[in-house]
């Protein structure tokens, strides 16, 4: 609908390009540096090596590019060019090859995460060459043991020091910062005991060192810090790539507006340049940005993502136009009554943000599992050193040797890795499935839905209507497309899709409100709505257009928005899993009664209002149910934004996307997918925690007894990394099987 | 025994090298863009072969 969709649009192995809304400006987004201008575009729907040849070749054959470059992991185009070409035919190259394309503003794009992710990555290659060098020291020193002189193993464990130490410095910066500053608040977090851990893993090691002593822990210091950076940057990465994808509906959200001036000139702003009174000017097939009342021109609009009602409107001088709605046939000059950031939207987005402060307050598994770590560990090691120093009867030096190798060994590497490998496998295996995740802890708050309200139009039908009259004759059917061809309205398009191509009639008007006149073969035809037509509305619940032909009387044409083909086995597969569902829609009753018995869902709700939608949420909410909330409009999204978890369709609009944990696209197959891996994930998650738990269990009673050698601890640490890496693997393998 | 002395400081050395490898490839973009870089390569548009008449010219 938007163009925008997550779909293969514009991908040579993908389906036909998306017929949504123009390319919009991107001039008020060109920078200059030196003779060079330069853009940058997000590019949806690109995701092979054909998309990216075709982009770019297609951008780089205009005139004057110098470079043209996409990123096909970001989905960002970068161009650069000289001379005065108009930065329109580069939106319009790549949008003209079936892609969405949005500028891109870099001024808010200085990534702190990309740097993150970066810093995090340098980490990790510091970290694993020094383990890597340590180890191979360390077997020597293991392998020795009993033959080798003590010169020689002080040598190598001095040499193993010097790896170590510039190591513990620059790649355990990210522990020893947070940590820092949780402490600070006088609060913990995991941070606390790794680095905690490594400060006495290395200065013990030294000492140990200096005084000849047989056990050295920097490898075991490394490694740790090692497996903790791999979890870490998992992490970072779920996060970016979720905010990626924030920032590439943000990108899409700040379209440019065409302004008048005072004189009529058209002009391209930014979106967020519109002041109240401003006039503007709407062309056919573009979406209003912002509220505005309409001045001149009348027109069909399309408010289904605002409304969720299924057909469009006539609106005329002195009506009000949404934000969100498009305009179907003609051009409209209106003024604005609010600037973008403060229009419908903005009540909205209060909505959305009063569903974020609610999820911001879900704790995830792996939190829960830290503050009952954390504690655990400091007082099971500063146990052992008491116990084996006042009680155990040992000196001060072996007594702190036990505690370390204590801590060490408890020291969280497959708690640190249990979450994110997990959540980069099931989000990876949905990427594939068609599913785009947004978050990693939207995986947990899938799992634990057990009802789905659905919106209609758009998500359960397919939000296009298909002419479905039969008995018509052929040749009233070529004469009914041949005034239809001339409309952008959705019914005159489902009509010519019907009849093929043909020829248009002479003398087409449209009427705003009614529908077409115009001459075929000589007779006076009229298409659209019965008192148009001088016809009597006929009982149908979808809609209908009227056709009269010279003297003859009007015939009614039917139209129904379609099922969305698989809706019936998805549902079906759903409930299977214990789901219940219902469906909660803006459009009329007949059209969601329809919609329901098809489907066979008893329980639903039509001409519901946005208020309406949230008002059910809490109800269900407040009885204890997690709701999965499934929605594509303007109309959808505060209640998508307070359901326990949500998803959208790709083709929804921008506000709905963001404010949902999950995009899907073709169709709502991946919807049952989804539900699976979401559940099989937290159950590998679990399974995860419930091993690191258990390796605990075996591992301390080891550490405190005072056989955790850094042999010992090394085994463990990587043996225990290991398994919590594999068992995430089987998410592959599970649902594979089952979906 | 002795050998120990020169094949540590090598082993560190090409260990070291791998590394330095390592963080230019980081720091100069090469992991911005995995699933470009790996398409990119099958990507050669078709080009006449050059006219050797005029190659030798």
């Amino acid at each position: 609908m938007t163009g925008l969709s997550l779909d293969a649009n514009g991908c040579p192995s993908g389906l036909a390009p998306p017929s949504g809304d123009a390319a919009s400006d991107p001039s008020a987004f060109v920078r200059k540096v030196g003779k060079q201008s330069r853009l940058s575009l997000t590019v949806r729907g690109a995701k092979c090596g054909g998309c990216l040849s075709r982009i770019e070749g297609a951008v780089g054959e205009l005139p004057g590019i110098e470079t043209a470059r996409l990123n096909l992991s970001s989905g960002r185009l970068d161009v650069a060019w000289s001379g005065n070409l108009d930065p329109r035919r580069i939106a319009e190259a790549v949008s003209t090859l079936g892609y969405g394309v949005a500028p891109l503003d870099t001024a808010s794009d200085d990534d702190a995460h990309k740097k993150e992710e970066r810093s995090l990555l340098l980490a990790m290659g510091v970290a694993g060459f020094a383990t890597a060098n340590i180890m191979l020291l360390s077997v020597s020193v293991w392998g020795g043991h009993g033959e080798m002189g003590e010169a020689t193993r002080q040598g190598l464990h001095a040499l193993s020091g010097v790896i170590a130490l510039p190591t513990l410095l620059y790649a355990g910066r990210p522990f020893f910062a947070s940590a820092w500053n949780v402490l600070k608040k006088r609060r913990t977090n995991m941070d606390v005991p790794i680095s905690l851990a490594l400060i006495l893993a290395f200065s013990v090691s030294v000492a140990e060192t200096i005084r000849g002593g047989e056990h050295a822990y920097f490898d075991a210091a490394c490694m740790l810090l090692f497996f903790l950076l791999i979890g870490r940057f998992l992490d970072a990465r779920v996060r970016r790539r979720a905010w990626s994808a924030a920032r590439d509906l943000a990108a899409l959200a700040s379209r440019t507006v065409t302004r008048l001036s005072a004189d009529g000139t058209p002009q391209s702003v930014r979106s967020e340049e519109i002041r109240p009174g401003d006039r503007i000017l709407l062309a056919p097939g573009e979406r209003a940005v912002v509220d505005m009342v309409i001045e001149q021109g009348e027109s069909e609009v399309d408010e289904s993502l605002v409304t969720g009602e299924s057909l469009p409107r006539w609106s005329g001088a002195g009506m009000k136009l949404m934000a969100g709605a498009i305009n179907l046939s003609q051009p409209l000059t209106g003024r604005a009554t609010a600037a973008a950031a403060d229009s419908l939207l903005s009540e909205i987005s209060q909505m959305l943000s009063a569903g974020e402060q609610k999820r911001s307050t879900y704790r995830q598994i792996a939190d829960k599992a830290v503050s009952l770590y954390v504690p655990l560990v400091h007082s099971t090691a500063l146990l052992t050193f008491l116990g084996w120093w006042l009680i155990g009867g040992l000196g001060l030096r072996e007594s702190i040797l036990i505690a370390v190798s204590t801590l060490i060994i408890t020291c969280p590497c497959a708690l640190a890795l249990a979450a994110p490998v997990v959540q980069v496998v099931a989000a990876g295996r949905l990427f594939k499935g068609g599913a785009y995740l947004k978050s990693g802890d939207a995986l947990e708050r899938i799992a634990a839905c057990d009802h789905i309200i659905f919106d209609k139009t758009g998500t359960l039908t397919l939000g296009t209507p298909r002419f479905v009259s039969t008995g018509i004759p052929a040749d009233l059917l070529n004469d009914a497309a041949q005034l239809a061809r001339a409309s952008r309205h959705p019914l005159s398009r489902a009509l010519t899709a019907a009849a093929g191509a043909g020829p248009l009639a002479k003398d087409v008007k449209e009427h705003p409100g009614l529908g077409l006149e115009g001459e075929v073969n000589g007779a006076p035809c009229r298409l659209g709505s019965a008192e148009w037509t001088g016809a009597v509305a006929g009982g149908h619940s979808g809609a209908s257009l009227f056709f009269a032909r010279g003297d003859e009387a009007p015939v009614e044409l039917r139209f129904e928005d379609d099922i969305q083909g698989d809706a019936s086995g998805v549902i079906g597969k759903l409930s299977a899993m214990g789901m219940t569902m219902e469906i909660v829609s803006g459009d009329r009753a007949e059209a969601v009664s329809d919609v329901a018995q098809k489907l066979g869902i008893t329980q639903w709700t039509a001409g519901a209002k946005p208020q309406d939608k949230v008002r059910r949420l809490e109800e269900l909410q407040g009885a204890g149910r997690k709701v999965l909330m499934i929605g594509d409009g303007l109309n959808d999204a505060g209640a998508l934004a307070l359901a326990h978890a949500s998803a959208a369709p790709g083709g929804a609009l921008d506000v709905s996307q963001s404010a949902s944990d999950a995009v899907y696209s073709g169709g709502l197959a991946p919807l049952p997918r989804l539900v699976k891996t979401a559940r099989t994930a937290k159950a590998v998650m679990l399974q995860n925690f419930g091993f690191a738990a258990a390796y605990n269990l075996v591992a301390v009673p080891i550490a405190i007894l005072g056989h955790a050698t850094p042999l010992v601890a090394a085994i463990a640490m990587s043996g225990s990394s290991l398994v919590v890496c594999l068992n995430a693997l089987r998410i592959n393998l599970n649902t594979e099987k089952q979906a | 025994m002795s050998g120990l002395l020169f094949l540590i400081p090598i082993a560190l050395f090409m260990g070291g090298l791998g590394l330095v490898a390592f963080l230019w490839a980081v720091r100069s973009g090469q992991f911005d863009d995995p699933d470009g870089a790996a398409q990119r390569i099958l990507i050669s548009p078709d080009q006449p072969l050059p006219d050797r008449k005029t190659a030798q010219e």
